[in-house]
């Protein structure tokens, strides 16, 4: 998609690149970012995402392209409008948890009461630890409640929740979904799967510092897997049954069909007696997606 | 430029330095340390700075029941130190090792003595103890007289070139090191990520350290008056006034060394190449007064000279604003272009 066909972007991100001596880090992108949407930034380890993101976000120059906020090139107010959690952050040494919200706040023109953002993050209990002594989902929450502190218009998270345990992760969800709630736009890279289904709206898969594909959760998996998987035991399934609608094969005790046409299918094996009680259906995933873009698992 | 953003630095940079307990306590104790040891060291008199080893002398003996064969004039100067050796072979070693400068065998007469060619030391205490042997007839070819007004201990002249070497360690390494490390760690891009300018930050930086600067000085220069009771002959305001403009130059530099760069170790030594030098050619211990004149020329390119001649003018010759204000001038203008180097070159993720 190209950024002119957006009515009302946020943030316009046309033909850049970031070159690394003979390394294309980010090799001629251009997107839209959409005002108070989640967009989903994946990819492979290696691909460009934090590269990308940390030109769109200005920490880093582009070697070549533009990158247009509101419209107009970035400007001092950009730094006022956005919050950003980086991927790796080490926080300022000996200070308390409501100090460094305290400290950072007072860096804005305006914020969000500290009290209040604390409430928010789930960081009450903890305000008065140092920095350090916090564990890893706190700290994480703490580094969320920083990129939120100026009430910013556009929040960058780079990959919020890795190493967070399954319990923290969707503690962290919870409050993404929160903000995603006010209006805000989003933009996000992550590893999870899950975390990009459940929070994004509108999604680019990054590989070798290219977008190889863009567009809604479903529309990427419709359009590039459209193909579910049903498993059948094979004591189930019937001797002679031709599967019109899909390829069937052996796979231990199952057979699995591979079917575009999943309500077909099913009708057929429920025709020919089959108790569906066994049966599994597997639709597509985001995962599946990304596996047949570009030949990679998401966490390789 | 906001006051608000560099004040929320400044503020957070002091409140690290006290809560960073042991920092804090170590930049306190380590010049402390230094002054109370050299003071107890030199108090009230020199360092023997030569050593004459005499055999054989027992352990039970002491070595002044030993030298009743040497001249009183020679055994009573007070530059030299006695050390006694049990046998000739020890001596010699010791002699080899430049242990000792000269070693003389108890009771011979004509005095029997063993001096190393490569040593100059020896060759002053052979001398020494030539002429005392045989004095020459000196008649009026020479007139002693004694210096009129201030005599000052070498405590006294030593203590402003501790507090020196002390800024000089805490603005290099409390800036220079501490900044390559958040620049490492991220912190800085964390600031980046905000409003904050990097003129803000490093002015913050820069107002921090010379307020801790400031503050240490003052405490252990309280600590060791007490002790040690220096004596001031200048200004406590002028003096208070050179410290401030070296601590200002001093974590410039600091800055310098901060503004780029990702590794500590490699921070590190670039802090030893600029502190090594600076501290034996800036006269923190001793005076590079016979120094050859290329030497004494290369020692003003270090900001702790500057410091550390105004210091002392002020301190221990008692002399005003005026006669410092060439190290001030120098101080200032050194300061300014390590500003505008460390401000130009500053990168906050480079």
């Amino acid at each position: 998609m190209r950024a002119t066909d957006c009515a009302d972007p946020l943030m316009e991100i046309i033909d850049v690149e970031k070159h690394y001596k003979r390394l294309r880090a980010v090799d001629g992108v251009s997107l839209a970012i959409w005002r108070g949407s989640c967009f989903g930034l994946l990819g492979p380890n290696g691909a460009g995402k934090t590269t990308l993101i940390e030109v769109i976000e200005d920490i880093i120059a582009p070697t070549a392209g533009t990158i247009l906020y509101k419209g107009e090139r970035r400007a001092a107010q950009f730094r006022q409008e956005v919050g950003i959690m980086f991927q790796q952050t080490a926080l300022l040494s000996f200070l308390t948890v409501a100090e460094t919200l305290e400290t950072f706040s007072r860096l804005y023109d305006t914020t969000e009461p500290v009290a209040r953002l604390m409430k928010r993050c789930h960081l009450g209990e903890v305000k008065n630890q140092l920095n350090d002594k916090i564990s890893g989902g706190q700290k994480q929450r703490l580094l969320l409640a920083l990129a939120l502190l100026n009430r910013p218009e556009l929040v960058f998270l780079d990959e919020p929740s890795t190493g967070l345990d399954p319990q923290a992760r969707r503690n962290l969800w919870e409050i993404i979904k929160s903000v995603k709630s006010q209006g805000r736009t989003i933009v996000l890279t992550t590893h999870y799967m899950e975390e990009a289904e459940k929070l994004c709206d509108d999604i680019a898969i990054m590989d070798q510092g290219r977008i190889i594909a863009r567009g809604a959760p479903q529309d990427l998996i419709r359009t590039h897997c459209k193909r579910a998987t049903l498993s059948v035991p094979k004591d189930q399934f019937p001797q002679k049954i031709d599967i019109r609608h899909g390829f069937c094969r052996e796979r231990g005790n199952r057979i699995q069909i591979r079917t575009e046409n999943v309500n077909a299918v099913v009708g057929q094996l429920l025709s020919n007696g089959v108790d569906m009680r066994g049966v599994n259906v597997k639709t597509p995933t985001l995962e599946d997606v990304f596996l047949k873009l570009t030949g990679r698992s998401l966490r390789e | 430029m906001r006051f608000k953003r560099l004040w929320a630095i400044f503020n957070t940079r002091n409140r690290e330095f006290f809560r960073d307990r042991e920092a804090f306590g170590w930049n306190f104790l380590f010049p402390f340390l230094i002054i109370l040891g050299f003071g107890v060291i030199f108090k009230g008199d020199y360092l023997s700075p030569f050593k004459v080893g005499v055999f054989p002398v027992p352990h039970t003996v002491s070595v002044a029941q030993s030298i009743d064969n040497l001249p009183d004039s020679f055994t009573a100067f007070k530059a030299i130190a006695w050390v006694g050796v049990e046998n000739r072979i020890h001596g010699v070693e010791k002699l080899k090792h430049h242990k000792i400068d000269l070693l003389v065998e108890a009771g011979t007469q004509p005095v029997r003595y063993w001096v190393s060619d490569s040593s100059p030391s020896g060759a002053i205490v052979e001398r020494l103890l030539k002429e005392a042997l045989a004095p020459p007839d000196s008649g009026d070819r020479f007139e002693k007289k004694d210096i009129q007004g201030l005599q000052i201990r070498y405590i006294d002249w030593l203590f402003p070139g501790i507090l020196g070497m002390n800024m000089m360690f805490s603005a290099l390494y409390g800036v220079g090191w501490v900044v390559v490390r958040y620049r490492k760690n991220g912190v800085l891009k964390r600031l980046k990520a905000t409003p904050l300018t990097a003129f803000e930050y490093l002015s913050a930086q820069l107002l921090s350290r010379i307020f801790l600067l400031m503050f240490t000085l003052v405490v252990v220069w309280l600590g060791c008056n007490l002790i040690l009771d220096f004596k001031i002959y200048g200004c406590l305001t002028n003096l208070f006034v050179v410290f401030l403009a070296g601590s200002a130059c001093m974590t410039a530099l600091g800055l310098v060394i901060a503004s780029r760069g990702t590794s500590e170790e490699f921070a590190n030594g670039i802090l030893n190449f600029i502190c090594w030098p600076m501290m034996f050619l800036s006269e923190v211990w001793f005076s590079i007064e016979g120094a050859p004149a290329w030497l004494k020329t290369s020692a003003k390119i270090f900001p702790l000279t500057h410091v550390l001649t105004a210091a002392r003018k002020v301190m221990n010759e008692g002399q005003g604003l005026l006669a410092v204000m060439p190290e001030l001038g120098i101080l200032a203008t050194m300061t300014l272009t390590f500003l505008l180097v460390g401000a130009a070159l500053f990168s906050w993720n480079k």
